[in-house]
């Protein structure tokens, strides 16, 4: 099975870039470097089909294709490696086990878009994590991959990192150019786009650290190789985060259109063989869906929209049968409230709404009416905020209460759990 | 007068070399980081500090520091453990790990022990769901894969 | 540029590329409910209020934000867009109080208008609402911010208009609030456009708190009285009979919708405990209420009888340049007709070397609103945020198009704006480094500098003044301005003559910024001793200065406050004291009984109908707001009076009218023919060496400005108002070993001032910033002397 990130990258050293070129790293640099025009890169990472491994699945060769040719002045590309969605850990590990593949991308990148100059935005909990990409970097500038006319060609790109210091909201985009900035994470009404208007008001691109990461293979195996390893308009393979009750729990490389039966095999099956309840197959934001759908369901973007939610940033929580559904929805619930930046009226206003309603049912003071007056604040937030944050929050509760309304209402009639004490945490 | 340690300063001025000249501000977040290493957390003065080195309104300077989670707008604990409890890491023990680190702390969460060694705070994702339940020591340390036992060693180590 | 065709609501209309559907909206005279947008701050587009529908989109979109489209269809009271609105409206609502009848907003509360079509019934929210601390922002805005909206026009007016950012937004989330840094107030000079801005009662006026609800008021327009700008307002009144509060009438030739705190506050001054409502005389040296009859017939009498024994000569008239056209006019005639030309407006000026060859009335040079298209400027002499809060406003918009500042001060000023060059030196160094710019402009322009100013060319220009040499040159559209501390400086015509010459060989305008209500209606009424109205030339009296240094008997006094309005108290104390009789006009006592032999209590602008012209030539007329209060009565009508109590001819005025029209039928057209700046000849030139000790800079504090500035309580509390300083470089301060923060004896002549010590750099070496106009510093004497100072305990 071709792992087009994770590749090799078993062993202390891997985040080396002593073992990164032994692994054939940077390779595809050179070849970018000796003869290709930025067309050209662009045009194979059309053909790979790969799609932004950040949450919205956007078309990456389309979106580089945004940015101004023949702009005077700085351009930026900007990663962003400010995973903070629930139940997302991949980035982390690239980071950690493999830097210079997001490095080697960025500058590919770079160079396909004519940007002088980059930012890798760090989540900020994973401080250690920082400090092996400040060493990467450094590692990269000294070896003449980073800095001016890079291996010897006419052409010079810098990188940097910034940390992050605690908000979900910055791995928006917009919000993460903001905190570069120096100022609040605050998603930025779009239009302008961040490649006519970006960093510093300078045209910028930002793609997800995966996304990033597979640019080197792109280019050295051929955008078609990467295409033909998923399925079409799916291309590659993927990083999926795994959590919640599994044996064990972590990410899984696998090729665009696994099963998600043979995902979940590979984490080892359900804890102490417990039925499968209900999956998030994208991360916190995605509509959740009922576990026996999921086992039909093959993981790649159109095969999960089609069952009803979407494949995000790849993280699949599982839960079994002992969850709590209203408890779960109860934590992301705040989760987006505390999140929420503040801007927009109906994501501040409508978040803490969502949170004290679903608050009150868990804790047995829910009203019946609750359930609709859920899903019609879910209708009035969604698709009327500044940002998807707004959404984000609104997609949960909707199909929480959607697929599982009996929980709810049993919650409401009963003032307690349906699952009573078998969920396993909150009675413990 | 600055109450920045003229090695803050130079930490910082190392970051503000990362972005352009005229973009100064934009290392303002690592500012903040760096002088609430010093000092713990971050007093109004040091804020002021801050600004007055990225000459910024310190106005400026107070929104990025009370909009991020890890700054600490108030004195805190020797130790600032913070426990993310988002639903990946309590579907794998982190609220049962909360509640035996607060039996033991004998403090809730955004509580300082009164001998003034740690604080309690609640997280959000940390990106680290795989490893639940997870612990953050001082915004920068993390341990995974938490259990009593570790939890004991750590909070043996920390408190000498 | 392109036009677009786009469609609203079925109607077509033509709008730019780059306009948003809320800018074709309000052009089709469509309104579209909002918060957050306002058309003078940049868009936040983040309270969602402005929700519409446009054909193909997915969903609904903000109509402030979004950009108009070629053939885009937009409907903003569809059932789709009003159902988001509505959802918008409800959100808001949730944690905003219910309790319009408390609130200092009710009855303008813009949430409460729009929730009136909106708010949909009995509410859904059933939680616990939200509440949020107040904050202490001063003693100009009253905060209520559990009612804040969080639409952050607040913010964005102090980041972009008032060029400092005071306010911000702290907290995240729900728990977002408004707030200035830990412990501080909002300070700006224009502070209060805050509270119009806000569309909900969060940020009320707090002189104003809970004194009056809106609907009790009548409205007045009428015209700003503290500086040259000429700023609309509306005076509200509550029950016919008195002034609550000052708002700001939008007019974007003028003020555009804002406000200077001046303008806005200083009406609690009219309302003061110091106000004089009865005419005082003096009997056996003690002062006793008298009536009108008693009171003129004294003054009558006694000028008669100095006339007739020391001559018309030994009488004189210093007035006040923010009385009305018509008040300076009849002054001006009352001296005349008695057969003296004494009579000056110009009391803090202390160079009248322009009178001989000034031949048109000085203004602006080019109109208000063009000033933010101006690309390079070059300013002469002006702390401009004291002087001309709302001019500084126009420059900022003038460097957000891409405008250079480039100041001559005898301080650094912070301009809350970015500046391309500032050059410094202390007062008696102006005129040389201002001849030094002339000098590279020549330079660079190849031409050589007329002969009268060759005595000034002595210096190379430094690398600043090369600076603003260039920044002018290359800038098609530069101009240049004179400021109030040069209109005051010893050497005003000098510093005028280079600036003419710099303006010819620049080919650009160039003008003066006006520094009361009336500068330029004071000239063209002919309260100035070298001219009569209209500029007709009679035989010249004594100017401002004159008349204190050489004596009258006699002096008419109207709206002034000797010991603070000029450019030298003791010497116009000392005059007046020694006058065998003074009549003051006033409408406070403040320290007339020290000086005057009759006091009259005239009416404040709100209170008389009149007129002032603006510093760009603006004609505004306005009629009293309210009655004036106790015996008080209109200026004019106590001169007119006068007039006949004297047994003069003409003064049967029935009205201002009457006596406009006796100076002009068409004054509008008469002001702009007066108006010039030009020079007939170089005036003779003041060269002098730094006077090797320490110089004082005596410029006038924002809200000293005159006396009913004086009288705002809540002006005087604020930070801007309640620091009185004296500013001293660290190099003097340390050679004369003195420390920032303590108290200091400032001497002048006979007279001290007891002053804190402020270190600061931006004050030029070998001189002090000593304010004038000040209780505090009312025992100095000249504004452009030496003082110096010790430690005092
Ligand atoms: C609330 C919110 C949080 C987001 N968080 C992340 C994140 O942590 N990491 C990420 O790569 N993208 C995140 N995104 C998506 C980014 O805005 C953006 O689409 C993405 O970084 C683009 O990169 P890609 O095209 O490579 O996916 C988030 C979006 C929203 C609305
Ligand atoms: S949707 Fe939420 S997070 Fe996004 S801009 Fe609005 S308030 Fe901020
Ligand atoms: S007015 Fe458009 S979003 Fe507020």
């Amino acid at each position: 099975m071709t792992q087009v990130i994770m590749g090799g990258c078993d062993g202390e050293n891997t985040w080396r870039l002593k073992d990164y070129v032994a692994r054939g790293g940077y390779e595809a640099l050179r070849k970018v470097l000796s003869g290709m025009t930025p067309d050209q890169v662009i045009t194979e990472v059309k053909t790979s089909a790969l799609r932004g491994r950040g949450g919205a699945g956007f078309p990456t060769g389309l979106k580089w294709t945004f940015m101004p040719k023949n702009y005077v002045g700085d351009k930026y590309v900007v990663c962003n490696s400010d995973e903070g969605e629930p139940g997302t850990f991949k980035d982390r590990d690239i980071l950690r086990y493999n830097p210079h593949a997001l490095i080697e991308g960025m500058i590919i990148a770079a160079f396909a878009m004519g940007a002088t100059r980059g930012y890798n935005y760090i989540h900020g909990e994973i401080w250690s994590v920082y400090e092996r990409c400040e060493e990467a970097i450094e590692e990269a500038r000294s070896a003449g991959f980073l800095g001016n006319n890079i291996l010897g060609s006419s052409f010079s790109f810098n990188l940097y990192n910034h940390h992050g210091y605690g908000a979900y909201i910055c791995g928006e985009e917009t919000a993460l150019l903001e905190s570069i900035e120096g100022k609040k994470g605050q998603p930025r009404y779009k239009p302008p786009f961040p490649a006519t208007y970006g960093l510093y008001g300078k045209p910028t691109t930002i793609n997800n650290t995966e996304t990033f990461a597979s640019v080197p293979w792109i280019i050295q195996h051929g955008g078609q190789a990467f295409l033909e390893i998923g399925r079409p308009n799916n291309g590659g393979s993927k990083m999926f985060s795994v959590s919640g009750h599994v044996n064990k729990p972590g990410n899984y490389e696998v090729p665009m259109g696994t099963p998600f039966a043979t995902l979940l095999e590979m984490a080892g099956g359900m804890r102490d063989g417990r039925a499968i309840k209900a999956v998030i197959p994208g991360g916190s934001s995605m509509p959740v869906l009922p576990g026996h759908i999921m086992m039909q369901t093959d993981m790649d973007y159109d095969s999960i929209a089609k069952a009803g939610s979407m494949l995000g940033s790849g993280a699949v929580i599982v839960m079994d049968d002992t969850t709590c559904m209203v408890g779960m929805l109860e934590r992301l619930a705040w989760f987006y409230h505390e999140e929420s930046c503040g801007q927009c009226t109906p994501c501040r206003e409508g978040t803490g709404w969502l949170y004290r309603i679903i608050h009150r049912i868990e804790h047995g003071q829910g009203r019946m009416e609750d359930l609709d007056l859920l899903l019609s604040l879910s209708d009035n937030i969604q698709g009327r905020t500044i940002c998807a944050l707004g959404d984000a929050a609104a997609m949960p509760v909707r199909s929480f209460v959607n697929h599982f309304r009996a929980e709810f209402e049993h919650h409401i009639t009963h003032k307690r759990c349906l699952v009573g004490s078998a969920h396993s945490e909150k009675a413990a | 007068m600055s109450l920045l340690s003229p090695q803050s300063i130079q930490r910082i001025d190392h970051e503000i070399a990362k972005y352009p000249a005229d973009q100064k501000r934009s290392a303002v977040m690592s500012a903040l980081r760096i002088a609430q290493e010093q000092h713990g957390w971050l007093p109004r003065e040091l804020m002021a500090s801050v600004a007055e080195h990225l000459e910024l309104p310190a106005i400026a300077v107070f929104e990025v520091a009370s909009f991020y989670e890890m700054y600490n707008l108030k004195p805190m604990g020797r130790h600032k453990l913070t426990v993310c409890t988002n639903v990946p890491c309590a579907l794998s023990g982190a609220d049962h790990f909360c509640e035996s680190l607060k039996k033991k702390l004998g403090i809730g969460f955004n509580e300082v022990t009164a001998d003034g060694e740690f604080s309690l705070k609640e997280g959000q994702c940390f990106g680290a769901c795989g490893d639940a339940p997870v612990l953050l020591v001082n915004n920068h340390t993390m341990h995974s894969f938490m259990t009593e036992e570790k939890l004991d060693a750590l909070l043996k180590e920390l408190k000498s | 540029m392109a036009l677009l065709n786009i469609e609203v609501d079925g109607q077509t209309t033509q709008v730019e590329s780059g306009r948003t559907v809320m800018d074709a909206a309000r052009q089709l005279g469509i309104k579209i409910p909002h918060f957050c947008y306002h058309r003078k701050l940049s868009i936040a587009a983040n309270c969602r209020m402005c929700l519409v529908q446009v054909e193909k989109a997915p969903k609904p979109l903000p109509a402030c934000a979004t950009p108009a489209a070629e053939g885009m269809k937009v409907s903003t009271h569809s059932e789709y867009a009003v159902n988001a609105q509505k959802a918008v409206m409800e959100f808001l609502l949730v944690n905003h109080p219910l309790d319009c009848p408390i609130c200092d907003q009710g009855g303008e509360c813009k949430l409460q208008d729009m929730s009136v079509g909106y708010g949909g019934g009995a509410s859904r929210f059933k939680e616990e609402k939200r509440v949020v601390a107040n904050k202490d922002l001063g003693p100009l805005i009253a905060t209520d911010m559990t009612r804040c909206i969080l639409c952050t026009r607040c913010v964005r007016f102090g980041q972009e208009i008032a060029g400092i950012m005071e306010l911000g937004v702290g907290g995240r989330g729900e728990h977002s609030e408004i707030l200035a840094f830990v412990d501080q107030t909002v300070d700006s000079e224009i502070s209060g456009n805050a509270i119009d801005l806000c569309p909900v009662g969060a940020l009320t006026s707090k002189p104003f708190r809970y004194s009056a609800r809106s609907w009790e008021l009548t409205q007045h327009d009428s015209i700003g009285a503290h500086d040259g700008l000429g700023s609309n307002v509306v005076v509200q009144v509550k029950q016919n009979t008195k002034v609550m509060r000052v708002l700001p009438n939008n007019n974007d030739d003028v003020n555009e919708c804002w406000l200077s705190d001046r303008d806005r506050f200083s009406y609690e001054g009219l309302n003061s405990a110091d106000r004089l409502t009865t005419p005082l005389i003096k009997e056996n040296g003690q002062w006793v209420e008298a009536t009108w009859v008693e009171a003129l017939q004294i003054v009558a009498d006694a000028f008669n009888k100095i006339k007739d024994v020391q001559g018309a000569d030994a009488l004189g008239a210093l007035v006040s340049p923010n009385s009305t056209l018509e008040e300076l006019y009849l002054a001006q005639k009352l001296l005349r007709d008695l057969g003296s030309h004494h009579i000056d407006h110009r009391v803090r000026q202390s160079d009248f070397s322009l009178d001989a060859v000034q031949t048109n009335i000085p203004w602006l040079g080019l109109p208000v609103a063009q000033w933010p298209e101006l690309k390079s400027c070059l300013i002469i002499g002006s702390s401009l945020r004291a002087e001309q809060p709302l001019l500084a406003v126009r420059l900022r918009e003038a460097v957000r198009n891409g405008a250079q500042i480039n100041l001559i001060n005898p301080f650094v000023d912070d301009l809350a704006m970015p500046v391309a060059h500032q050059l410094v030196g202390t007062p008696s160094q102006l005129p040389g480094l201002l001849a030094e710019v002339l000098q590279a402009v020549a330079a660079l322009q190849n031409v050589t500098v007329s002969a009268a100013l060759q005595p000034l060319m002595s210096h190379a220009p430094s690398a600043v003044a090369q600076g603003i040499a260039e920044s002018l040159v290359n800038n098609s559209s530069c101009a240049l301005f004179l400021g109030c501390l040069a209109q005051h400086h010893e050497a005003y015509g000098t510093l005028y003559a280079v600036t003419v010459e710099l303006a010819r060989i620049l080919k650009a305008p160039f003008g003066v910024l006006g520094e009361a209500a009336n500068s330029v209606g004071a000239v063209l009424a002919g309260a100035v001793p070298h001219r009569g109205p209209l500029g007709t030339h009679n035989a010249p009296g004594l100017d401002a200065q004159a008349m204190l240094s050489s004596p009258r008997k006699a002096y008419l006094v109207m709206g002034l406050e000797p010991e603070l309005d000029c450019a030298n108290p003791a010497a116009a104390l000392a005059a007046l004291k020694g006058a065998d009789f003074v009549v003051a006009l006033s409408a406070f006592r403040g320290q007339t009984p020290n000086w005057a032999s009759v006091i009259l209590p005239v009416a404040p602008f709100t209170e008389t109908a009149g007129t002032f012209i603006s510093m760009e030539g603006r004609v505004q007329s306005f009629k009293g707001a309210v009655a004036p209060q106790g015996q008080a009565r209109p200026a004019w009508k106590v001169l007119r009076v006068l007039g006949n109590l004297l047994e003069l001819q003409g003064y049967d005025f029935e009205s201002v009218d009457d006596i406009r029209a006796e100076l002009s039928h068409d004054l509008k057209a008469l002001t702009k023919n007066s108006l010039g700046n030009e020079l007939a000849a170089a005036p003779a030139l003041k060269v002098r060496a730094s006077l090797g000790t320490i110089e004082r800079i005596g410029e006038v504090p924002v809200y000293q400005t005159d006396a009913l500035v004086r009288r705002s309580p809540s002006l005087q509390a604020s930070r801007l108002g309640s620091t009185v300083e004296v500013q001293i470089n660290s190099a003097l301060a340390s050679r004369l070993n003195l420390k920032c923060g303590q108290n200091v004896r400032v001497r002048q002549g006979q007279g001290v001032a007891h002053l804190v010590l402020r270190v600061n750099d931006a004050v030029p070496d070998g001189s002090a910033r000593v304010p004038v106009g000040h209780p505090l510093t009312a025992q100095l004497n000249d504004a452009n002397g030496v003082v110096s100072l010790e430690g005092a305990s």
